[in-house]
């Protein structure tokens, strides 16, 4: 059995910035196994821009920002293997993939990245009545059709959810000749980005009506209408409230759900809020030297943020297979309280941590005019005033490891919100 | 005298901001920062947009290739930039940088490919 140092799982951005970061740190070895016929992943049809702002200071598109990543791994000379699934990977690290040159292969890796990214809620998931006709997309399926394989989905269209995607999507839409008649919203707030909301529908006057719902798709064959009504306090749709649009085309942004089957295949610890794996400050899972960054770790607002994290599993994983110490020193759990739902990592080992370690994490509702505390078991660390926090925005808080010198017995880190 | 209601998108605090236009003279209100009033003075004076899209490749490896105005140019023209974008075939290949459009509406601003797209061998 072929043995590789680092194999990487996707070469999406995760993958391609971790890949890199592993080669840069000192592993030789390295191997990026990608399911699509390309490198890239989600940037390939993410035209539009607002990519990069903070890692290269400049507004790219999405292919452009994964065309500079793609640069410098082919100028590394990092192999990869494109049309190539991974079907298994197991406690021993060993990696089983399919494809048309290798056939069925298993190979063995002394370290293994995670970057597999995540995928779109799908229908199946949101309990919408009526029947199944044709003409229902994922927006994420409409952009790729529209943008990479050139076909325009539909002529008038309700969005329903009001994620990036879906909103970039209206834009899209609108200004490829399609009419976007409204998108809802179930919650009473979006779950997109605040600039979306004015330059994909203010620019373009399509309404955004929040706490709004689809009850009902006409049409057998294909979509011919969709009712939205008004949803109570407990998400339930108000009588009285159902709104008719004609339309040929539903698009759903719904939420994004990490891609983890192979992580559990592994059997390491899960997250039960992120559906991603727990890991420690090094981004490594409960199996050793195995990490994971990216969408599969936990679905992030910015790409930027992902290279960075990526970056960082690479590091780790090459200090992994350079035979660096890598054992645990003083583990301390993490816990999100108050209003934060999450924390990535889940665990910080305080005596073999990096100088800086930046904990991110989301909050559960929108909260304006709080306070992101850090406690060191009891005794708050920590206040920072903000004017608004809302759960569409990833949070971060960085830890110090100089801060750890006088807390030595220390439990636990609470990271939480307060009035 | 003329009023605008607008969000601002500097930051997530995404302020709403009340823009008042008395002839030359500019007011916004309802900002928390110098950025909210620089936004809001420049969307009603001169608004601005990054317009990207994509064209139709012949002989690619891809039906498509995405492009971009190379910096932003007038809101008011974003249809008329979208209807020559919707009458051009390109051939492959394509290389991030080319200009696909020169002088795009006249805006003096070209269009350009963002993404590579190669050939069919």
């Amino acid at each position: 059995m072929n043995t590789i140092d680092v194999v990487v799982i996707g070469g999406g951005p995760a993958g391609l910035a971790a890949a890199l970061s592993a080669k840069r740190n000192g592993a030789e070895n390295i191997l990026i196994l990608e399911r699509d016929n390309i490198l890239g992943g989600i940037l390939n049809q993410c035209i539009h821009n607002g990519f990069g702002l903070h890692t290269f200071k400049e507004e790219l598109t999405g292919p452009e920002y994964a065309g500079r990543f793609i640069k410098e791994v082919l100028d590394e000379k990092i192999p990869y293997k494109l049309n190539t699934m991974v079907i298994d990977i197991n406690k021993n690290k060993e990696v089983t993939f399919i494809n048309k040159e290798d056939g069925l292969m298993t190979i063995k890796a002394k370290a293994i990245i995670l970057a597999m990214g995540c995928r779109e809620r799908p229908r199946g998931a949101l309990n919408i009545p009526g029947y199944r006709p044709a003409g229902i997309y994922t927006a994420g399926t409409a952009q790729r059709l529209m943008n990479i394989e050139g076909h325009m989905v539909g002529k008038k269209v309700v969005i329903l959810g009001s994620g990036d995607i879906g909103l970039i999507m209206a834009r899209r839409m609108t200004l490829e000749g399609a009419k976007v008649e409204v998108v809802a919203e179930l919650m009473p707030y979006s779950g997109g980005l605040k600039r979306n909301i004015v330059q994909c529908l203010n620019d373009y006057d399509i309404p955004l009506k929040l706490s709004h719902t689809v009850i009902d798709i006409k049409g057998k064959e294909h979509v011919e209408g969709i009712t939205i009504a008004e949803v109570d306090a407990n998400r339930k749709p108000i009588p009285g409230t159902e709104e008719f649009y004609e339309a040929d085309t539903l698009l759903l942004s719904c939420g994004l759900l990490p891609e983890n089957e192979l992580t559990k295949g592994i059997g390491v610890a899960m997250n039960r809020v992120t559906s991603g794996p727990d890991v420690d400050d090094k981004l490594q899972t409960g199996l050793e030297g195995v990490f994971a960054c990216g969408n599969v770790l936990h679905v992030h607002d910015l790409v930027d943020y992902v290279s960075e994290e990526a970056a960082l599993a690479g590091q780790n994983a090459a200090r992994y297979v350079c035979g660096q110490e890598n054992k645990s020193g003083k583990k301390v759990t993490m816990i999100a309280d108050g209003g934060v739902r999450y924390t990535v990592p889940q665990s910080l080992d305080i005596v073999n941590m990096n100088d800086k370690v930046v904990v991110r994490f989301r909050v559960a509702d929108v909260f304006k005019d709080r306070s992101i505390c850090v406690y060191y078991d009891d005794k708050k660390i920590s206040s920072v005033k903000k004017k608004v926090l809302a759960p569409g925005e990833m949070e971060q808080v960085i830890l110090k490891k100089e801060s750890f010198a006088e807390y030595p017995d220390i439990r636990s880190i609470r990271i939480c919100t307060e009035e | 005298m003329e009023t605008r209601e607008l969000t601002c998108i500097n930051c997530p605090l995404g302020c709403a901001l009340t823009v008042t236009i008395d002839g030359d003279n500019i007011t916004v209100t309802g900002n928390t920062c110098p950025r909210g009033a620089a936004y809001g003075k420049k969307e009603v004076t001169d608004p601005t947009r990054i317009v990207t899209s994509s064209v139709v490749v012949e002989g690619g490896t891809i039906a498509r290739a995405s492009v971009k105005t190379a910096m932003d140019i007038p809101k008011g023209k974003i249809f008329d930039i979208m209807d020559e974008i919707h009458k051009i075939k390109v051939k492959a290949p394509v290389h991030i940088g080319d200009v696909i459009i020169p002088n795009v509406a006249g805006t003096g601003v070209d269009i350009i490919a963002s993404k590579d797209v190669e050939a069919v061998k």
